[in-house]
């Protein structure tokens, strides 16, 4: 059944679309990530111009995350304290992300910059992830070897305004998770994605959470920057499609209330190596893209700003 | 009497250029972009007026041009710099139709000359005003076939020879595509009749294309009222991801 966008101006399968949304959903559930460093290049694939692809993925975003942090809630795997402070910092990251985004978008070469962020982050992040829960999994299966429950005493907990994380059993610094914030909040901006594949590390590795309310805390702050992000662009650049947001979203949403109950039944260390390994696999597919010669040397772009 | 006879061939010389003359049919002179909008065939036929007997000499050939809302392009290309492809190299093209698409009934070469075609601006390459691009590359042509090229193979630019068919030098008809990845807005046919590679006749009609029903609500709503429209895109996800949540629950309760 074909479908007419009503702002991206494209007629696509509505099936497909949903299956799409799905897709993504169930990883986005399973790994508490937004799904959308996977969604956007796959909506770039089957056509839908860039623009509209960023800022609608945006807010499907807002539906599945929201979705899967309800199931969260319910078990009370949200550290509500820990997400406040993300999403103050996540709202300025953001505003600061537009802002680079479009003074970048003046000097040109907007989308080199997006897809090397993509490879660099995503290889950084999926690397390191990968080879931490390799030794996690190497060191669980020695027999007798105790897991030593190490919490790193770095500069995280040598910073003023201590608050206390009943949640997630923490007693540091509002100063790193704000920062964690800000960061992922400019990189969501300017890569059009959710940010749970940086936030979700960061908040494993830098702020020392446990990996069980890493992902429900990790969806809660999602939902507030994507919201933000997609009234931004609602009002400046009239790019949210809604047609194709809804045919996403529920897909998406259910897909997300399937992958949630998938990550129940796995341990911690896979969850986390398949993430990475998935991660890796869409580092590579952007990095190939900027090594080999493309089929097609021109591309074809709104006039002005080059 | 002198002065009266220049007059008379004065008057007589514009009779002469209009001995033939387009009447024109379209099947419809409004496409309607609905929610399943796939595309859409537009039916074009017509007869040639004459006041006279056919004219001696090669036979009328006829071209319709179906042609787009107009809008300035940017044309990159890509180049290997310090390992990976960047864009590197511009081509801003002034103006070029959105859409584009030429029926004929014989081959384009034979039918109309070069000049003809730069003058009445018939054929792709001469649709798209590419002024002031030489001077900004040397090899701006280059750019401006490959923008040619993405189009065609996106079916927005399409040369079809030989489609239109002439019965007894006076009826024509032929069918256009569209595709449905249109954009809104005026679309112009043209058509043109040729003898011996020139024009003898041109008309001109305009096809509305227009979103109608939920597609023009909703593009009127986010260009006039965004906030609104971002609001709203907000509310109904943060329904629908409560709704699934809900059914959920219900499911592994029931």
């Amino acid at each position: 059944m074909q479908i007419y966008l009503p702002i991206a101006e494209v007629s696509v399968n509505a099936f497909l679309l949903l299956g799409l949304g799905g897709l993504v959903g169930v990883l986005s559930g399973m790994f508490g990530v937004g799904g959308g460093f996977l969604m956007t290049p796959l909506l770039f694939f089957i056509g839908i111009p860039p623009a509209v692809a960023v800022a609608t993925e945006a807010n499907q975003i807002v539906a599945s995350s929201f979705s899967g942090v309800l199931a969260h809630f319910r078990r009370r795997t949200v550290d509500i304290k820990m997400g406040l402070v993300l999403q103050a910092g996540g709202l300025m990251g953001a505003a600061i992300g537009v802002v680079v985004f479009n003074y970048l978008k003046s000097l040109g070469q907007v989308d080199l910059l997006v897809k090397l962020c993509y490879v660099v982050f995503l290889g950084v992040v999926g690397g390191l992830m990968f080879i931490e829960s390799l030794n996690a999994i190497r060191k669980s299966q020695k027999p007798g070897a105790v897991t030593a429950k190490k919490r790193q005493r770095g500069w995280v907990h040598a910073m003023p305004f201590k608050m206390r994380f009943r949640t997630s059993g923490l007693y540091i610094s509002a100063i790193p998770p704000l920062l964690v914030g800000i960061c992922v909040g400019i990189l969501a901006a300017i890569m059009g994605v959710g940010g749970g594949f940086i936030m979700v590390p960061a908040m494993i590795y830098i702020l020392g959470m446990p990996t069980k309310v890493v992902v429900g805390t990790s969806l809660f702050q999602i939902i507030t920057v994507t919201a933000f992000t997609t009234m931004l662009h609602a009002t400046t650049n009239y790019t949210v499609d809604i047609v194709l947001a809804v045919l996403l979203l529920v897909g998406g949403v259910i897909g997300a209330q399937i992958g949630t109950r998938i990550g129940v039944y796995l341990k911690a260390e896979q969850l986390r190596i398949l993430l990475a390994l998935m991660v890796i696999a869409v580092c590579g597919k952007l990095a190939l893209d900027l090594l080999l010669m493309p089929t097609e040397l021109y591309s074809l772009g709104d006039s002005g700003g080059h | 009497m002198w002065r009266f006879l220049t007059l008379l061939l004065c008057l007589a010389l514009p009779a002469q250029a209009a001995q033939e003359e387009v009447v024109l049919a379209l099947s419809k002179d409004q496409v309607s972009i609905t929610t399943d909008f796939d595309g859409s065939e537009i039916l074009i036929f017509g007869a040639i007026k004459r006041e006279s007997s056919i004219p001696e000499g090669p036979p009328i050939e006829v071209i319709v041009a179906l042609s787009g809302p107009d809008s300035p392009v940017t044309v990159r290309r890509k180049e290997k710099q310090l390992g990976i492809w960047v864009n590197a190299d511009a081509v801003d093209i002034a103006s070029a139709p959105e859409f584009y698409a030429v029926a004929t009934s014989g081959p384009m070469n034979e039918i109309l000359t070069d000049e003809e075609d730069l003058r009445h601006r018939v054929s792709v390459e001469r649709a798209i005003l590419s002024i002031g691009a030489a001077e900004q590359l040397e090899d701006a042509q280059e750019f401006i076939k490959a923008a040619i090229r993405i189009r065609e193979n996106n079916d927005q630019y399409s040369l079809n020879e030989g489609i239109v068919q002439v019965d007894e030098q006076t009826l024509f008809r032929t069918e256009i595509k569209m595709p449905p990845n249109l954009t809104e807005g005026n679309y112009t046919a043209r058509i043109l009749l040729t003898r011996g590679g020139h024009v003898v006749a041109q008309h001109d009609a305009v096809i509305d294309v227009r979103k109608v029903g939920l597609e023009r609500f909703l593009y009127n709503l986010s260009r006039q009222q965004p906030f609104v429209y971002g609001l709203m895109s907000l509310a109904i996800a943060i329904f629908a991801g409560w709704s699934a949540s809900a059914v959920f629950r219900l499911i592994k309760n029931g």
